[in-house]
């Protein structure tokens, strides 16, 4: 029979990442002075299922490996190893190993067997105290159950006598003689004979325990392994001596045991009234057992060529909840059904009522749909107490992360995209902010420092925060800095909040010296580039010598946004609502033309470049003659203002996001589409990629500049 | 055909496990730990039990034990899925109960191979 595993492999595969975030955490909150039992055990049981899983879906190198964790694991959950942390260093580094491992089986990559070597080394260097040859896992018939003696018997005999008499108890651990006899009768030519000399008087017949033993013997080629092995579960509920038998002798020197006289040695066919009828059955059965052990997990490493299908786990609840609207939707729909099947105006009022249902359902669904993309935020956070324990021990500060808020729940795609940023504001925090044990008593403060990462949900927004009771950014030092790296000009005044947005000015750092942590300047304008371009957006606040507050505020979901639907021409078109400052209505007088450079219009002091949209999108006004009258959507794109040059502002709508990638091709300037009420298509507007649209029309236009 | 309980913490095992059985025709019921078997196993009696033993809440081997004391289980089969190797481990299962034991890893025709020891 063989069976494919591959199907089982997506499961095992979550199981075993969930099985390493549980060992990390656990390995994290792991303090090497005093040893929670319960903590070590969790570990144990994480790198323990790994191992029993990879072995038995083939992945024999992660077998190994694990194993050797285990081993350690073991060791000290037993206190026959101290807790170091050395240790619990090698233990952590050697997570991330097989997590790559993993994720490289996973993809049918080539797993890096150099690093694995390496950690391989780390960790039976930390088990021995010396580099050994790997530990082989155990085999399915393990070692210590066969008896290593007679073994020179095994090839040349012809067969083995038995002699077995099970102890009182045995049908207690629910084994049956009859099973053993039969497995027996599957190695060659077999013969039973049972001994009744034992049971007792009717009265004293306890029918619960085994009375009889017997005398067995089988020829063929079998090996006192498979002899051991059939008995092995029986080991020490009975007593067994198994004597090989020599060639052409074999019957007539059945060896049994001293205390068992020859004379109580009945056949069994003379017995067999006397047995228990379960015991009739000495037959041969059928060999019905398969014997094909191909390795089936190897040929389905080869097969399994497809790719990763991303999957999501969705608390039933939720299906449930889904399941219900739709229930109702299929109401709704068969009475609407029945009103329109003979319409008749008094009816009105009942189809109206349908549609407001049919209306409250769907909304009710698109939640509920949304809901299952959501999860929660802590498939971010729980990355970072290692992220802080590794970085905290490199820099030598001592700092508590706190976490407040995991289980807020943020869309899928918006939880894969905020780890890289946060990473970066922590590690920002921890080297920057925080500062070392020393200089925080020297200060006053507790000599551990505190980052909280909290998240949130504000309106539609979650909002995910993080404080460090650090020095906090001194704005003079901003300020200085940016002026003399010619950022801003010399004489600017500006308050805190305008001062604590040049740290995301491309090429500003006010760390001292460049470490492998941050510092290099680059980094933090990334960082808001790519929460701006999850439609979010961030915030410092900070006192010096108090400590910061970085929040960023997110959408809940890439997949409905909120837009400004505009007219240009016959056209409408979306704008974010997000990126919209605010909105003004022009004349031809307030237009400059800059020769070259297109045009601006001045607002409060500010000459803001004009985008016309007609032209970028080449569709005609409204109305030919009076080009210069429209509305100007002012829009911000990292701190720079635009302003959109369109005919008239049509509404405020919510608008679900289809990808044009998906169902046409990339737009430059566009980045989605949507369907609007009428059943047309309007394009959600790329505020930056619109920019960047414009000034290359603009330079091509004019080669001369 | 007969039933059997199988018992594993790890949703991967309690596939392939049951997914196997399945296929041979087994009836098979899951359950996710000690406490969850041990209740389904006094809903319904099985004609075995397949059980992990390392499991949080409540152990196979505890299960076992349990499961042994009730009268309807006296005679039941109860194999271990045991990876652990030494004789410690499996010496405690036989003195908690248990028939026999299956040594991970193994593939689906090994456990099918060991359950047809035990079961008619």
């Amino acid at each position: 029979m063989s069976i494919d595993m591959s199907q089982f492999h997506q499961v095992f595969f979550e199981e075993c990442f969930e099985g390493l975030e549980a060992m990390e955490s656990g390995l994290l909150d792991l303090n090497t002075g005093d040893i929670d039992a319960e903590v070590i055990n969790t570990i144990f049981r994480g790198a323990h299922s790994i191992k029993g899983g990879s072995g038995t879906f083939g992945f024999n190198e992660v077998a190994d490996f694990t194993h050797i964790m285990e081993t350690l694991l073991d060791q000290m959950r037993d206190g026959r190893r101290p807790v170091t942390q050395p240790a619990v260093d090698v233990l952590l580094s050697s997570v991330d190993c097989l997590r790559a491992m993993l994720t490289a089986i996973q993809s049918d990559d080539k797993v890096d067997t150099a690093t694995v070597v390496i950690y391989k080394t780390a960790l039976e260097i930390e088990l021995n105290g010396s580099a050994k040859q790997s530990i082989p896992l155990e085999s399915a018939v393990e070692e210590d159950d066969i008896e290593t003696s007679d073994n020179e018997a095994e090839a040349t005999e012809q067969g083995w006598s038995i002699a077995f008499s099970p102890y009182l108890d045995l049908l207690k651990t629910g084994n049956d003689p009859v099973r053993l006899f039969r497995e027996l009768a599957d190695l060659g030519e077999y013969t039973v004979a049972v001994n009744t000399r034992d049971i007792p008087d009717f009265d004293d017949l306890d029918p619960e325990e085994c009375n009889l033993s017997w005398t067995l013997t089988v020829l063929g080629e079998s090996t006192l392994e498979d002899i051991n092995e059939i008995f092995s579960w029986v080991e020490g509920d009975c007593e067994l001596d198994i004597q090989a038998l020599i060639k052409k002798e074999a019957k007539a020197t059945p060896s049994v045991k001293k205390d068992k006289p020859e004379s109580s040695i009945v056949p069994v066919i003379d017995s067999l009234e006397s047995l228990p009828a379960s015991l009739d059955v000495v037959q041969r059965p059928s060999n019905t057992i398969p014997s094909s052990n191909t390795d089936v997990a190897g040929e389905v490493l080869v097969e399994r060529r497809s790719g990763v299908s991303s999957s999501i786990r969705v608390d039933t609840a939720k299906i449930d909840a889904l399941i219900n609207i739709v229930g109702e939707v299929v109401i709704t729909q068969s009475m609407l059904g029945l009103v329109g099947e003979n319409f008749s105006m008094d009816q009105l009022a009942q189809l109206k009522r349908g549609l407001a249902q049919l209306e409250r359902h769907t909304r009710d669904m698109q939640q509920s749909v949304m809901n299952i993309r959501m999860l929660p935020i802590n498939f971010v956070f729980s990355r970072f107490p290692r992220l802080v324990h590794d970085i905290s021990a490199k820099l030598n500060k001592k700092i508590d992360l706190k976490l407040v808020g995991e289980s807020t729940e943020v869309d899928k795609a918006v939880v894969e995209l905020i780890n890289d940023p946060l990473v970066h504001l922590i590690r920002n925090s921890l080297d920057h902010g925080i500062e070392m044990p020393a200089d925080r008593i020297a200060a006053g403060k507790p000599e551990v420092g505190t980052i909280e990462l909290k998240a949130y949900h504000r309106g539609g927004h979650i909002v995910i925060e993080i404080i460090d009771d650090g020095r906090g950014l001194d704005k003079n030092k901003l300020i200085s800095k940016a002026i003399e790296k010619g950022l801003i000009n010399e004489n600017s005044i500006l308050n805190d909040k305008q001062a604590f947005e040049l740290i995301f000015m491309p090429g500003l750092s006010t760390a001292e010296s460049v470490t492998d942590i941050s510092g290099r300047g680059v980094g933090m304008d990334v960082v808001r580039k790519n929460i701006q371009a999850l439609g979010g957006n961030i915030e410092i606040l900070s006192e010096l010598g108090k400590g910061t507050i970085i929040s960023i505020h997110l959408p809940l979901t890439l997949a409905i946004i909120d837009g400004q639907s505009v007219a240009v021409g016959e056209e409408t078109y979306i704008v974010p609502l997000v990126s919209i400052i605010e909105s003004v209505n022009i004349t031809e007088d307030i237009i400059n033309k800059v020769a070259g450079k297109g045009e601006t219009f001045k607002l409060r002091n500010q000459y803001i470049p004009i985008i016309r949209m007609h032209e970028i999108f080449n569709v005609q006004p409204k109305d030919k003659l009076r080009t210069n009258e429209g509305v100007i959507v002012v829009v911000e794109r990292q701190g720079v203002l635009c302003g959109l040059f369109v005919d008239e502002l049509l509404g405020p709508h919510q608008v679900v996001v289809k990808s044009l990638e998906a169902n046409y091709r990339r737009i430059e300037g566009v980045s989605g589409a949507t369907i609007l009420g009428d059943g047309s298509v309007a394009l959600i507007l790329d505020v930056p990629g619109l920019v960047r649209l414009s000034s290359n029309r603009l330079s091509s236009t004019n080669p001369s500049l | 055909m007969a039933s059997i309980l199988a018992v594993d913490d790890s949703a991967s095992m309690r596939k392939m496990v049951t997914f196997t059985l399945k296929s041979a025709g087994y009836d098979v019921e899951e359950a996710v730990d000690g406490v969850d078997a041990f209740m389904k196993a006094q809903l319904r009696t099985f004609d075995c039990i397949v059980t992990d033993v390392n499991m949080p809440n409540k152990d196979g081997i505890t299960l076992i034990r349990e499961l042994r004391a009730l009268p309807d289980y006296k005679y039941i089969p109860m194999l271990m899925l045991t990876t652990e190797s030494g004789m410690e481990k499996k010496q405690e299962g036989k003195a908690a109960g248990a028939t026999g034991w299956i040594v991970k890893p193994f593939d689906p025709d090994q456990l099918l191979k060991t359950l047809k020891k035990v079961l008619d």
